[in-house]
């Protein structure tokens, strides 16, 4: 088996340089790749395109790499949550492009199945159509439009996982999973960090979510804070 | 008039057994609990959950279990966890039987607009232009009127769009319409004690009214 280990975060993001374009995984705070957030942030590059669901809160997640302007343009389905991101946008600092969620994921589903544009409503009729293609398909017997959308190009994927091997193998762990196995699959480099890495032989091919050959770099995390946004609970009895 | 419970009290009518409904954020989350016994439905929440369950109990909470409002949720047994992009592909293919989601404006020919107002911060669609452009049955709820007392049931949306043609049935404060095929709203029930005087008054699109309208039973 090809070893994908790396030491830690800080050799895992080695070779990422200013004005790069990265897929972070993680659907709000959860199942986001903490360790290299931190690393990022300590090696100060700047000028980063993040593609990225959502862009964390004020102090945690991509909340962290906006505190220090590493960002210049923020790819993402929904954006709340965070002061600081409000006054970079409406300050003109940070460049925001609004992608509707479904679309965000199958763009980067295409770039790991290799198709270079995929075909989506989402968005038809909307101001996301303005510039793009409108194709119309009949499909099923009901016939739409279409909007052509094409697969993310991106230097890096930076995505965390519950368990890996040193082959690269993923296995996420509940709703952590979201962005994350397609963003895998996406990146020209990826870079796992997981929660518990194990030899080959220990991980169950057959619960295997994300295949090794999707994952370059891969790396045990510590001190995950899992930081909750909104705790709900109810009352026993 | 109906509160924002009634509402979904109304709107949990439409869930019938055997569907896999996605509720959106606000009154339709409010439906789950309204879903009268013995009808088993499927919640999808589009961050990757089939079989959505209850909050958890206090203590309980686990942070990589969560909801689309990102809130710690629960899993019901022959629940499913998947990735965004299945999450998508379900909602597209259109396995997904009931959308509800709420609205700032809805026009007469079924346009709706949900997550846009120029001037203010704009947070993003979220999932919601997935959703409609792909449910096959969208319910939204909403407020008839604005604080204003402006309708908000309009001719042509005057809010960026999320998706267009798409919504199906509209249960308000005041009535349940539908969106006829060729367009208009038709007025289907009214709230307890509002009469259609104050629907006609309060729906600024073309409204048809048909024979006797029935006060909703709820």
């Amino acid at each position: 088996m090809i070893n994908r280990v790396v030491k830690n975060a800080e050799d895992a993001v080695r070779d990422i340089t200013d004005n790069m374009t990265l897929l972070v995984g993680g659907f709000g705070l959860c199942g986001i790749p903490e360790n290299c957030i931190s690393a990022l942030v300590k090696k100060n590059i700047k000028g980063l395109t993040c593609i990225s669901n959502n862009a964390g809160v004020d102090d945690f997640g991509l909340g962290l790499l906006l505190q220090t302007k590493q960002i210049k343009k923020m790819i993402s389905s929904y954006v709340g949550e965070n002061a600081e991101f409000e006054r970079q946008m409406l300050s003109g600092e940070l460049e925001v492009e609004l992608i509707p969620q479904g679309t965000l994921a199958t763009r980067c589903l295409a770039a790991g199945y290799g198709m270079p544009v995929i075909y989506t409503p989402a968005g038809v009729g909307t101001e996301v159509a303005i510039g793009k293609e409108v194709r119309t398909f009949t499909y099923n017997g009901e016939t739409k439009e279409y909007l052509e959308e094409k697969a993310f190009e991106a230097n890096f994927a930076i995505v965390k996982a519950w368990k890996g091997d040193t082959a690269g193998n993923l296995i996420f762990r509940s709703t952590a999973r979201n962005f994350n196995p397609m963003m895998a699959m996406a990146g020209k480099i990826t870079i796992a960090e997981v929660e518990e890495l194990v030899e080959v032989g220990q991980l169950d091919p057959n619960q295997i979510h994300t295949p090794g050959i999707y994952v370059h770099r891969i790396f045990q995390g510590e001190k995950y804070e899992k930081r909750i946004e909104q705790v709900t609970v109810r009352k026993r009895g | 008039m109906l509160d924002k419970n009634g509402i979904a009290k109304r709107i949990a009518r439409e869930v019938k057994d055997g569907m896999y409904v996605n509720l959106g954020i606000g009154i339709p989350t409010l439906v789950a609990n309204y879903i009268p016994a013995g009808v088993n439905v499927v919640l999808q929440s589009e961050n990757g959950i089939l079989g959505m369950g209850p909050f958890p109990f206090e203590g309980e909470e686990d942070a990589d279990l969560i909801n689309a409002g990102k809130q710690t949720v629960t899993l019901l047994d022959g629940a499913s966890i998947f990735d965004s992009a299945m999450s998508f592909g379900m909602i597209r293919a259109q396995k997904v039987n009931l959308t509800i989601l709420g609205a700032m404006e809805v026009s007469e020919n079924g346009d709706i607009a949900n997550w846009k107002i120029p001037g203010k911060m704009v947070k993003g669609m979220g999932g919601a232009m997935d959703l409609v452009a792909s449910a096959k049955n969208i319910i939204v709820a909403m407020q008839h009127v604005n604080k204003a007392g402006e309708s908000k049931l309009l001719p042509k949306c005057e809010l960026p769009l999320t998706g267009i043609r798409c919504v199906k049935k509209i249960v308000t404060e005041l009535a349940v319409l539908d969106i006829l095929p060729q367009g208009g709203f038709r007025l289907l029930e009214r709230a307890p004690g509002v009469s259609v005087e104050q629907i006609k008054n309060a729906t600024l699109g073309a409204l048809m009214i048909e024979g006797e309208i029935p006060e909703m039973s709820i």
